[in-house]
């Protein structure tokens, strides 16, 4: 019995410890995927931030930058848990986080309840989360799902044809984002979406959604990402699907043109819009590209960066420029900080970025086309560069607002 | 049984009839290893930061709630149900949508004091009519009758955007607030969870020992003699469904207040097994065992990624650790920690005697 309560006790010390030390680092906590659906969009997350502290060093004056790395499931639930953890526990001062667009809604409203602290996006896109009642201290340096889409309706419509599309999704916040950006420049140019299907994120069975495909569109957009995508792939290929193919940011990404087996096959010729595209000729986009490759074996990354690796990318550089600006200074509520992560104007890889009064980035957008190179890889090829998006993708912010917020059925297929 | 194995051994003969009443109904008062972690859990934010505070000892006694709820009814009534979690998660749900949150066109707004029990109430009544459904199965076929309804509840909030708002789930949920204290501040939130913990564990214990319970233990036992001797026992069956769902229901209640958000991920089939392995892995021979496997589970889930890295592994592969701490426990102890604790008790009081000592049966 005695053993047994000096056992209890030595434990209650135990927890004691560890409370105080002096901070001569910044904290800074990081949340992926790095569970469930999403894990290899995580993981590629990670490498590109790994890359860039490569680029950039991790020392910001005479501090040292320490990271501290949390694991999520692409549910919000799992990302307020994380950001909690690395809040809580490990004391971190500033959180770049999270990856996926549910999380982000999630992680932004906790955002309010710790004002002290700054928060920056790490790669989630949903509209909602610096549209609808921003949090203060919530920075987003990567465009939303709708910004992300600008440009593929109109060169779907113009170029390639199309009159009558289809779309597939997965049934979340991103993916409403990207659809209500296709949607309403598709639309807006005339075309027609006859069918919306959302599949619940972490399908592994699509037989239904697959024999429920309308045969009379001229193309089917897909809205999916990591395993569900694959797993789309594999059995729209076994079903013997034959139609044009569009696809959504994620869906079209080295995360699913590097996965393995045939299927993938099925995307050549796809066409795609994104915050990025693979073969673009940019100097500082190539260069980030070889920082990449050069940061990690060939066969612990994918050939060329995956859009969440130039997201994490983008944040980090964010991250660490905003910090050497006010020279590590966290005083006063990380005042300066936030002040000086209002104003920076990034010159990501993927294009200038700078933000908005909402703190959410106005930056350059692809439109992408993909090819094989030869060797069996497949890649994004940039055919259409649309610089300056911004979050109303150009609209007037009355009108914008009268659309709705993205979801199942908004927007309507009509031109507003 | 080891409730009344326990009883029996610490009577002393020369205590009088009300003391030995006393110490019949609430063995744990005799236990000094009770007193002392009943000391430390209230003086624990002395101890323990806002982190252990909340994110492990809050934690741990909220899932412990809900893992008591379903200790209930494997313990006492020999039904494994899975569905525990999805109820606790029915009732945060409709705190959040009776309550005030960020989703003002779902929330109705109402305060939190009328809010909570309509959520209890609901929640409640949720259970109940599963367990209406369940009673009539036995053994595994209730475990996959609940485990539908649990998996059922997951694809319906996910796919549901009027009333539990998708995948997206429902954010900033209003906690409560009067008396000029904020209930969801670090410490008061302990003190709360604490009290409830506390209350449903002695009124699992209260009822386990009064003749309802006792009659469920010999429905678990033999239901057909039960029933000869005039019982009802799917009566019986579907009260201790509605009693394990209020339990789980604070739970849940607890849970949505202490992440101030609440998403399918929170219900998912997954987040069900879980309380079973808690429940499992503390042993469902007593109520204490929940909040046991709840506290291994927690420390397990919060620490295993860290330690991995330490060690310089794959921090990646955390879910294998935790896999394997419950095989461990698992393998060795079919009664879960209860089960090691009591042998090792065993042990030490008889040396001559067979290591195994009687165990609670259980579905």
């Amino acid at each position: 019995m005695l053993k047994g309560s000096v056992g209890l006790i030595a434990l209650g010390s135990l927890l004691l410890s560890g409370t105080a030390f002096a901070q001569e680092k910044i904290k800074v906590g990081v949340t992926a995927t790095l569970e469930g659906t999403y894990t290899v969009l995580g993981e590629d997350g990670i490498r590109g931030f790994q890359t860039a502290l490569n680029t950039l060093g991790k020392k910001v004056g005479d501090k040292e930058l320490e990271f501290v790395i949390a694991s999520t499931d692409a549910t919000p639930d799992s990302a307020v848990r994380a950001v909690r953890k690395l809040i809580e526990q490990d004391k971190v001062q500033i959180l770049l986080s999270p990856l996926s667009g549910d999380e982000g809604i999630a992680v932004k409203n906790f955002a309010k309840t710790h004002p002290e602290l700054t928060f920056i996006n790490a790669a989630s896109g949903a509209q909602e989360t610096t549209y609808v009642d921003p949090a203060p201290n919530f920075f987003r340096y990567n465009m939303d799902g709708a910004q992300w889409q600008v440009g593929l309706g109109k060169y779907a419509y113009e170029t390639k044809g199309y009159r009558k599309i289809a779309t597939v999704g997965e049934d979340y916040s991103f993916i409403y984002t990207q659809v209500f950006g296709l949607v309403l420049e598709f639309c807006g140019a005339g075309g027609q979406v006859t069918n919306r299907q959302w599949v619940p994120l972490g399908t592994k069975d699509f037989a239904s959604v697959i024999a429920a495909l309308p045969d009379d569109v001229d193309a089917i957009y897909l809205g999916l990402g990591g395993a569900d995508a694959v797993n789309f792939l594999n059995q729209y290929q076994q079903a013997g699907g034959k139609a044009h193919l569009m696809g959504g940011s994620i869906m079209i990404d080295q995360t699913i043109l590097s996965s393995k087996g045939s299927a993938k096959n099925a995307l050549i010729g796809t066409i795609a819009a994104s915050g990025q595209a693979d073969t673009w000729e940019d100097p500082a986009w190539q260069k980030f590209v070889k920082a990449y490759q050069d940061s990690f074996p060939p066969n612990k990354r994918f050939p060329s960066p995956s859009l969440l690796a130039t997201n994490y990318y983008g944040s980090t550089m964010a991250l660490i420029l905003g910090l050497r600006q006010v020279n590590g200074d966290l005083s006063n509520n990380q005042a300066k900080l936030k002040e000086a992560l209002a104003k920076i104007e990034l010159d990501a890889p993927n294009g200038k970025i700078k933000l908005d009064s909402n703190r959410q980035a106005i930056g350059t957008n692809f439109v992408t086309e993909v090819v094989d190179d030869g060797k069996g890889a497949l890649f994004s090829k940039v055919v259409k560069v649309i610089p300056n998006v911004n979050q109303t993708l150009g609209y007037d912010p009355a009108v914008f607002a009268k659309i709705g917020l993205p979801s199942r059925t908004v927007p309507e297929c009509k031109k507003y | 049984m080891s409730l009344l194995q326990s009883t029996q051994l610490r009577t002393e003969p020369t205590a009088s009839a009300a003391r030995r009443a006393l110490v019949r109904a609430w063995p744990e008062l005799q236990n000094p290893v009770a007193w002392l972690v009943a000391l430390i859990l209230v003086i624990m934010p002395l101890i323990a930061n806002g982190f252990f505070l909340i994110e492990i000892f809050a934690t741990t006694l909220i899932l412990g709630i809900i893992a008591l709820s379903l200790m209930f009814l494997a313990g006492y009534g020999g039904m494994v149900s899975l569905m525990q979690l999805t109820i606790a998660g029915f009732a945060g749900y409709m705190v959040a949508v009776f309550g005030m949150s960020g989703n003002a066109n779902i929330s109705l707004g109402w305060p939190w004091w009328l809010a909570t029990p309509m959520a209890l109430a609901l929640a409640t009544i949720f259970g109940t009519l599963g367990g209406a459904l369940a009673v009539r199965t036995e053994g595994i076929y209730t475990i996959m009758i609940t485990l539908a309804i649990g998996a059922a509840f997951y694809y319906f909030t996910n796919q549901n955007w009027a009333i539990f708002n998708g995948h997206t789930g429902i954010n900033t949920v209003a906690t409560p607030y009067f008396w000029g204290i904020d209930w969801r501040a670090d410490i008061a939130f302990y003190y709360v969870t604490l009290g409830v913990a506390a209350i449903c564990y002695f009124a699992v214990q209260y009822v386990s020992r009064a003749p309802f319970g006792l009659a469920l233990q010999g429905v678990r036992d033999n239901s057909r003699r039960m029933a000869a001797l005039g019982f009802n026992t799917n009566a019986h069956r579907v009260a201790a469904y509605a009693f394990a769902s209020f339990i789980a229901a604070l739970g849940g209640v607890l849970q949505v207040w202490n992440y101030r958000q609440i998403s399918p991920g929170s219900v998912s089939v997954g987040a069900c097994i879980d309380i079973l392995i808690i429940a499992v892995v503390g042993g469902i021979t007593r109520p204490i065992g929940p909040f046991i496997g709840a506290f291994i589970f927690v420390i397990l889930r919060t620490f295993a990624l860290d330690l991995l890295v330490k060690f310089g592994l794959d921090g990646n592969r955390f879910r294998l650790l935790i896999g394997l701490g419950f095989l461990a426990i698992v393998f060795w102890s079919s009664d879960g920690v209860i089960g090691l604790w009591e042998r090792w008790r065993w042990r030490r009081r008889k040396p001559s005697a067979p290591t195994r000592p009687g165990g609670g049966r259980h579905g």
